[in-house]
């Protein structure tokens, strides 16, 4: 079961989800979660909820969970090779986190009706994705600190509002996972000030890191423009548009993700000035009149190779994923054995 | 320090240089334990499994840290933790060849972990009762945090052992592969003996019974035959390590000397 988005709109015309209820009780439960959306109480598991809202948070959730999974791999690569052992503490703790978070997510996403291994199928199918920032590589030491200064960074403004979502798993979940990412993004940056301070050679790796990164994490890290006025091509905006609105309505999405890629460029401005570093777009400058830094248009175009699966860099992170998982798939089957046995009554061993 | 202290204690305390040199070794076997385990991360069987392994890590990066920068401490050089772990050549590192063994499939870490572990909780202990305070303070506080990792060894351990006959197969062959390289874990040289005589620090050497009998009793609780080896391999201890060592210090320190007068 893969929901496109195209999918999911639709379904979201019919308020109630299909089952043989009758009418009145269908119309009492639909009007129970409207009510609870007006009055911005959370929908819990136990609640009814429309199929569209269901199929919405599964795909959003998984989605979340998957880009927690494969966002290990371009900083748990440096891993080994870390040049402090205190960064090396700090980037062990870090990609455990991630880890940590991928498995709230799948929880919160389970909460729905869905199972894990299902999910975990469809990313290594290809059927679901993840956040395609991360089908850039990390190519050197200080890309594990532009991408948790930046991509953790933009990930922040983009989630933060989602501790307040309308289905309450995925909010609490969400509440632990932004208060973690939080602090990743004041270590990415307190790796990148280390680099800024030192010698020229570490200052040029830092630039060239950010000269990377911030693309990636200003257009992927918050998709294309979601309203019609957006400039992204006319089929993708309105589809975007319709989705953004229905998950809007639903308290599922609080902001386009226009408002949230300005509060980022807002915020990484001046950070960038204090590091000494030149953010890769002549476009920046502040507006006075607008209140809010401007920058460049998006060449969403050029950007099609990142977005689809077949890169160098989108290859290996899903196969990188299929061969763990295959290669644990006997640990897997053990460890399922063994705890059927032990729960198991004795009359049946 | 009181009058009635014996010329004994004092010598014990006295013997900075032999302090250091066992802080660096087990400063070593927990860097590159860690660093081994550096190399599951995103390859684990399961997602548990990937922090489970990067949280034994970090425990053991942090024994690194406390043990190697005690060391440099002690020998009067004054060196960090990071010259030490970033500043030596291969062969300067004193840790034993079992911390060392490449991570082979899961079964093998499990039995390399299941190994160390219970050696680690046995030696800890021991040392916390040593004459120097900073070594007894780090054993201390490591012994209580590998007491974990141990937990988690013997329960994958019979897990694997008990779960299906290929876990079986090959968690019997990850123990028949890991267990020579146990032997030098209690390996007493002159600097262990030296340390012991005095009764500056504890020898594992005395421990090995006791490890034995624990480590036995997962082993069968795990429905497998302890293995009997024919070979014991050590050298580790010398600075001789197998082939596969130098790449794995190479990796560790590639970034570091690439940004000669870095400061990270």
């Amino acid at each position: 079961m893969v929901d496109t988005a195209e999918a999911i709109v639709q379904a979201a015309g019919g308020a109630a989800d299909g089952e043989a209820a009758p009418d009145e009780e269908a119309a009492a439960l639909a009007a129970h979660f409207e009510a609870l959306l007006r009055a911005g109480e959370t929908v819990e598991p136990r609640d009814w909820m429309p199929d569209g809202y269901r199929r919405m948070l599964v795909r959003q959730i998984a989605q979340h969970a998957h880009s927690e999974i494969i966002g290990m791999q371009p900083e748990g690569g440096w891993l080994t090779r870390a040049p402090s052992l205190h960064r090396k503490s700090v980037l062990l703790a870090k990609v455990q986190d991630e880890a940590g978070h991928g498995l709230y997510l799948y929880a919160a996403a389970e909460t729905l009706g869905v199972d894990r291994a299902d999910l975990l199928d469809a990313l290594h199918r290809g059927q679901q994705r993840y956040a395609a920032t991360f089908n850039h590589p990390a190519l050197t030491w200080a890309d594990t600190g532009a991408i948790a200064w930046l991509t953790d960074g933009a990930a922040v403004i983009n989630q933060a509002p989602l501790t307040r979502t309308s289905y309450g798993p995925y909010a609490r979940a969400m509440r632990r996972v932004c208060q973690e990412e939080a602090f990743h993004v004041r270590q990415g940056y307190d790796l990148m000030k280390a680099l800024c301070e030192g010698t020229p050679a570490q200052r040029e790796m830092a630039q060239d890191a950010v000269d990377r990164w911030w693309l990636p994490a200003v257009a992927l890290m918050f998709g294309p423009p979601d309203t019609l006025a957006g400039g992204a091509d006319a089929r993708t905006a309105a589809l975007g548009a319709r989705v953004s609105a229905q998950a809007i309505a639903w308290g599922i999405k609080r902001h386009t993700n226009d408002e949230l890629r300005q509060r980022f460029v807002d915020h990484c401005v001046p950070q960038a000035r204090g590091l000494g570093l030149t953010l890769p777009d002549p476009g920046i400058r502040w507006n006075e009149e607008r209140g809010h830094y401007d920058f460049g248009p998006i060449d969403w175009e050029s950007y099609r190779g990142a977005l689809a699966d077949d890169s160098h860099t989108a290859r290996r992170r899903v196969a990188h994923r299929v061969a763990a998982h295959e290669d644990g798939a006997w640990v897997r089957e053990a460890a399922a054995a063994y705890a059927a046995r032990e729960d198991a009554p004795e009359a049946a061993l | 320090m009181t009058t009635t202290e014996t010329h004994g204690a004092r010598e014990a305390r006295g013997d900075t240089a032999g302090f250091a040199l066992l802080a660096a070794r087990l400063g070593d076997d927990a860097l590159v334990l860690g660093q081994r385990l550096c190399q599951w991360i995103t390859r684990a069987p399961t997602i548990e499994e990937d922090l489970a392994l990067s949280n034994i890590a970090l425990d053991l990066i942090g024994h690194a840290r406390a043990l190697l920068a005690l060391s440099g401490t002690l020998d009067g050089t004054g060196r960090t933790e990071d010259d030490l772990a970033y500043g030596r050549g291969d062969r300067e590192f004193r840790n034993t060849l079992l911390t060392a063994l490449p991570n082979g499939d899961f079964a093998v870490t499990v039995a390399r972990q299941l190994a160390y572990s219970h050696y680690a909780v046995l030696y800890y202990e021991a040392l916390a009762g040593s004459a120097e305070p900073g070594l007894a303070a780090c054993a201390a506080r490591a012994a209580t945090e590998v007491d974990y990792h141990r937990r988690h060894a013997d329960g994958w351990t019979v897990r694997l052992g008990l779960g299906t006959a290929e876990s079986g197969r090959r968690m019997q062959a990850a123990l028949d592969r890991v267990w020579p390289y146990t032997a030098e874990l209690f390996d007493e040289d002159d600097l262990v003996a030296r340390l012991a005589g005095t009764g500056a620090a504890a020898s594992p050497g005395p421990l090995r019974p006791v490890w034995r009998e624990r480590v036995h009793a997962v082993v069968e609780r795990a429905g497998l035959a302890v293995p009997a080896p024919r070979w014991e391999a050590r050298g580790g201890r010398q600075g001789l390590h197998g082939e596969e060592f130098a790449p794995l210090i190479a990796e560790l320190q590639s970034v570091h000397r690439q940004f000669p007068g870095g400061t990270w």
